[in-house]
């Protein structure tokens, strides 16, 4: 190795973990594009609507793309969640003025025991259906890495208003009568 | 005849070990170290959440169906993808974990090297410099020395 390669070797394997760290950090930001656009009042398509999953019996798959044409709110949730616990009822109730439309609460469980999926279903005599996210194939499109989540979509599949965080019947109620509108 | 004998003793030493192995039933704290609370990204068991109680109640009930580690390990992978695994994963980003390592060992050997003979060269340089150009003792300070010396050999 001549001289001057020495230093420049070094340099560059250390520019190289910089990358490397760099990167790791980049990749695990939040993504926060959903909210920005829904902020300035534009109306993003839903991601992954062509995702299929599991519904909690496993008998079948299904996908937001199924459910074009409805209103759909869209709630990620898990058995081990407490705001999901507070939340449910709303959502129920929601479910109840939405089915008189034509639309639907759809829910998608984020890691979490099928079983204990169930569980929670009944206790809280939930009607609308839910599918399993076991390996996250759909939430992580919305930018989902925290829970609960709920999402309001319109009948061509945009996203007109979200809430990352416990879900209020208010902020639920407007959401859904902007999407029904349009 | 005597390589006959041996055979048979070796079949009959053998045989039963393998015909009552068993898998181990798998222990709880083995399985929980080597998998990841999934939604908190640290190992289960150091990991405090609802979701990591629910990870330990799901282990203890596969447990209880008398699998296996390995067995648990495979169904919590086909269940929640390799993540929920605290082993990283070989593929991805995830290989850094493996590549990065072995790159910097090699770097550093080669940059070692590299710079060994060097250091060597001017080790060798400085000593000869420093012969060459080491004031020379007086007569006084030499006889001074070298009583120094027979006082310490005595």
């Amino acid at each position: 190795m001549k001289r001057s390669a020495v230093p420049i070797a070094v340099a560059v394997l250390a520019a190289a973990l910089v990358g490397l760290l760099v990167y790791g950090v980049v990749a695990r930001k939040d993504d926060t594009s959903l909210d920005a656009a829904v902020q300035k009042g534009q109306r993003p398509q839903a991601p992954g609507s062509a995702v299929s999953l599991p519904t909690l019996d496993g008998s079948t798959q299904r996908s937001l793309a199924q459910l074009r044409g409805r209103v759909v709110v869209l709630n990620f949730w898990a058995s081990w969640c407490g705001p999901c616990e507070q939340e449910a009822p709303v959502l129920e109730k929601a479910q109840q003025q939405l089915a008189q439309n034509g639309g639907t609460v759809l829910g998608v469980t984020y890691k979490d025991d099928a079983g204990a999926s169930r569980d929670f279903v009944r206790r809280y005599k939930l009607t609308y259906p839910s599918l399993r996210d076991d390996k996250l194939a759909l939430a992580p499109k919305f930018g989902t890495n925290k829970l609960p989540e709920t999402f309001v979509l319109d009948k061509s599949g945009r996203v007109v208003a979200l809430s990352r965080g416990e879900v209020s019947q208010t902020f639920l109620m407007q959401a859904i009568d902007r999407a029904q509108a349009s | 005849m005597r390589a006959a004998v041996l055979a048979a003793l070796a079949v009959l030493l053998l045989a039963p070990a393998g015909a009552g192995a068993v898998q181990p039933r798998a222990s709880f704290n083995d399985v929980e170290d080597e998998v990841m609370c999934d939604t908190c990204n640290v190992p289960l068991n150091v990991a405090d959440s609802d979701r990591a109680d629910q990870e330990r109640a799901t282990i203890r009930k596969l447990i209880a169906q008398g699998l296996t580690k390995d067995q648990i390990k495979a169904e919590l992978k086909r269940t929640y993808g390799p993540a929920i695994l605290a082993m990283p994963q070989d593929s991805g980003f995830s290989l850094a974990v493996w590549w990065v390592p072995v790159a910097v060992v090699v770097a550093l050997l080669a940059l070692l090297v590299a710079l060994l003979p060097r250091w060597r060269r001017r080790g060798r340089a400085d000593e000869a410099f420093a012969a060459a150009h080491a004031p020379a003792l007086s007569e006084a300070d030499a006889r001074r020395l070298d009583e120094d010396l027979a006082r310490y050999d005595a």
